[in-house]
């Protein structure tokens, strides 16, 4: 899972980890008052944020043609206008796709005075099985390309999960850095408080790109995490209820909390030819045979193994509501589960959703003559596959008509 | 011969006594393996379907029955807590097949099993299966979830991230009358106890496989890891697939571990690192048996 930028620095600041201040709002009123509360403070600039989950937010246009995501603002009454221009809005970005993220979220805060950037993640180091922390002197970029031209100028430090990270390779990393002076120390307690989100938190992913050098009010220098990213180990967030409630279903596709309820595991590709699949293995190699015979697949959708017949119903209709979807094709491989019952499944199915798209099924396994004999006896149109490469060349050729 | 278990091997279950541990306990023991003891704390002295006695720990059903082997059923939020109590017990052998448990957990878990006698199989796996000599391979040894019956024993080695994809390929062996040694699902976790790596070398090593048919997925680097030890030491041909190649960058295709992140992990750089190795590479994966044969 997923979480806001705010949501993020609302966690990482439960930590120590010092971020602007500012606050999330969801009108333009709202975004005017905070700014003024910011600028009464005495802040020379503030920043509108809007809040959605994908990158390249302040190089986004909005389907209304306002340019820019993430807008600097010098008086209370610009950041007004911005809200304005954002809320309620879609933003297209490079990582969003054509379609867009809604803004419905802004986060105004106070925009510091930046003299540095550098870049901070804490991720799972999965060589090693253990948790990884990252810095660079090269913030505010795309890190991969840093990784890719520069790779000497990432440096870092595993941590052994039996004793947590340790306050030497917190200064180790900010000397790393190029901190100095008191800065050290301030660094070196920031960067344990960002592994500590990461970690209680049962964090996938923590990153804070820019973590800026400031100058502060009173002239000195500070750290800051301007932004940052985090996403969450699903598996982990039955015992974090605060994190759970974080999550923002808008920025979620439809099809794909569907399925969930089913606890089927669905995700919506570009192609044309869905897939219903028993395995999370098998289903992707499903999609990548579908590819090799020329087509193009529509979804992942793993169904489990055992699924039931009303799971294979739920199935159906999700591959089916997208609209680019011209033909299907079920792979099944029954090690344990009955075919039969799966094939009874299908025909029911089919029925239900009184289907018109040609339908290739393949099933193997368990049970596997009297499966096959009830998609025969249903007397609907089912083209069997005998293998996946046969499955795959029929739904592809089936399609292609 | 075969690897980490023979139709000899004495199996414990952990969280025999739930559903899904049941229902799978009653499958192995139906397949003729060494199901000796059950563990469900409280329910010590109680015996499963009338015939495996359980008890409260690993150790005490450990230290009655002989088991050397533990087979773990137990929810997520339980069962790091339950593969250390068989490492305590200094089993040699945990096979967990839980899906869903955190990564933190399995961090911890394996920083704990550092030093320990005990190798761990998952999680988040199918299990192991060393066919038998029976019909449909009945004798085996069967840990785990995998069907018993699409085995035939014989002298290749199969092992994988994913069941299902197991199962395709052990299947596409034995309709081709090729039998297996000993089939290994290593999970699709993240963190997991044994790597294909650690798998390939008990091959290697093993006078009953002949030929291996390696598995892959998308994410992390086990593979390409796996293909340059082979490319130097593996005396055995090598056959294998990766699966994920249309996979959309940056999202978890089912498994956890399967995720292609900043570029990482992608099947292009798997099925290159393969290449490289000499490894068979079957374009499809309708061609898994095809592939390694053609090479024997």
């Amino acid at each position: 899972m997923n979480i806001h930028e705010y949501q993020a620095k609302q966690l990482l600041a439960q930590y120590g980890v010092a971020v602007p201040p500012g606050d999330v709002c969801s009108t333009p009123e709202a975004a005017l008052a905070i700014a003024e509360r910011l600028f009464a403070k005495g802040e020379k600039l503030v920043v509108v944020k809007s809040q959605i989950h994908a990158g390249g937010r302040g190089k986004g246009t909005f389907k209304s043609g306002f340019q820019g995501g993430v807008k600097l603002c010098k008086s209370a009454a610009e950041v007004h206008e911005k809200a304005k221009g954002m809320l309620g809005q879609v933003l297209v970005t490079k990582q969003t796709g054509p379609e867009g993220r809604l803004v419905s979220k802004l986060l105004v805060a106070a925009a510091p005075a930046i003299r540095k950037e550098l870049y901070l993640a804490v991720l799972l180091d999965r060589a090693a099985s253990r948790p990884l922390m990252m810095v660079s002197t090269e913030g505010g970029v795309d890190i991969e390309e840093v990784a890719e031209k520069t790779p000497e100028k990432i440096i870092k430090e595993i941590i052994d999960p039996a004793v947590g990270m340790m306050p030497y390779q917190g200064r180790k990393l900010a000397v790393a850095l190029g901190l100095k002076g008191d800065l050290i120390a301030q660094g070196a307690k920031l960067l344990m408080g960002v592994y500590k989100t990461w970690w209680e938190c049962d964090a996938a992913m923590v990153e804070i790109n820019p973590l800026c050098i400031i100058e502060g009010a009173d002239g000195k220098e500070g750290l800051v995490a301007v932004d940052a990213k985090i996403g969450l180990d699903d598996n982990a967030l039955y015992r974090h209820k605060n994190i759970l409630e974080m999550r923002d279903l808008a920025e979620e596709a439809p099809l794909e909390i569907e399925a969930s309820k089913f606890n089927l595991n669905y995700i919506k590709l570009e192609g044309n030819i869905a897939c219903l699949v028993n395995g999370a293995g098998l289903a992707m190699a499903t999609m990548d045979i579908i590819q090799h015979f020329g087509g193009s697949p529509a979804n992942f959708l793993d169904v489990g193994g055992g699924a039931s017949k009303d799971q294979v119903t739920a199935a159906f209709k999700i591959i089916l509501s997208d609209p680019n979807v011209k033909g299907i094709l079920v792979n099944i491989f029954g090690g344990i589960m009955d075919c039969n019952v799966i094939a009874t499944g299908i025909v029911s199915a089919v029925r239900e959703t009184g289907l018109k798209l040609p339908l290739v099924v393949r099933l193997e396994g368990n049970n596997v003559e009297a499966g096959k004999r009830t998609l025969t006896e249903s007397g609907m149109t089912i083209i069997s596959g005998d293998s996946m490469a046969d499955a795959a060349q029929k739904v592809v050729k089936a399609v292609g008509k | 011969m075969a690897i980490l278990v023979t139709p000899q091997s004495k199996i414990l279950v952990q969280g025999i006594t739930g559903t899904f541990g049941a229902r799978h306990t009653l499958l192995s023991l139906a397949y003729g393996t060494q199901v000796v003891a059950g563990v469900t704390p409280g329910k010590g002295g109680q015996l499963f379907e009338n015939q495996v006695p359980i008890y409260d720990t690993v150790a005490e059903a450990a230290r009655q029955t002989g088991a050397t082997v533990s087979a773990i059923f137990v929810p997520p939020p339980f069962a790091g807590d339950a593969i250390l109590e068989a490492v305590d017990a200094e089993l040699d052998l945990v096979v967990c097949i839980t899906e869903g448990i955190p990564v933190n957990d399995m961090v911890k878990v394996k920083r704990a099993m550092q030093g320990s006698r005990t190798r761990l199989i998952g999680p988040n796996c199918p299990g192991i299966v060393t066919p038998g000599t029976g019909k449909d391979s009945h004798g085996g040894c069967r840990i785990g979830i995998s069907p018993g019956y699409i085995h035939k024993q014989g002298n290749i080695g199969v092992v994988s991230r994913s069941g299902t994809l197991t199962y395709e390929a052990v299947w596409q062996l034995t309709s081709r009358g090729v039998g297996q040694s000993t089939c290994i699902g290593i999970g699709g976790d993240p963190v997991n106890g044994t790597s294909h790596l650690d798998i390939i070398k008990m091959f290697n090593e093993d006078p009953a496989t002949e030929g291996i048919i390696m598995i892959g997925e998308i994410g992390g680097s086990a593979e390409e890891e796996a293909a340059e030890w082979i490319k130097n030491n593996c005396k055995k041909p090598v056959a294998g697939f990766i699966a994920g190649a249309t996979a959309p960058p940056g999202r978890r295709m089912g498994h956890a571990g399967a995720i292609v992140s900043g570029g990482k992990g992608t099947a292009a750089a798997k099925i290159q690192a393969f290449r490289d190795a000499g490894i068979g590479i079957a374009a499809t994966p309708s061609e898994m048996a095809d592939t390694l044969l053609k090479m024997m």
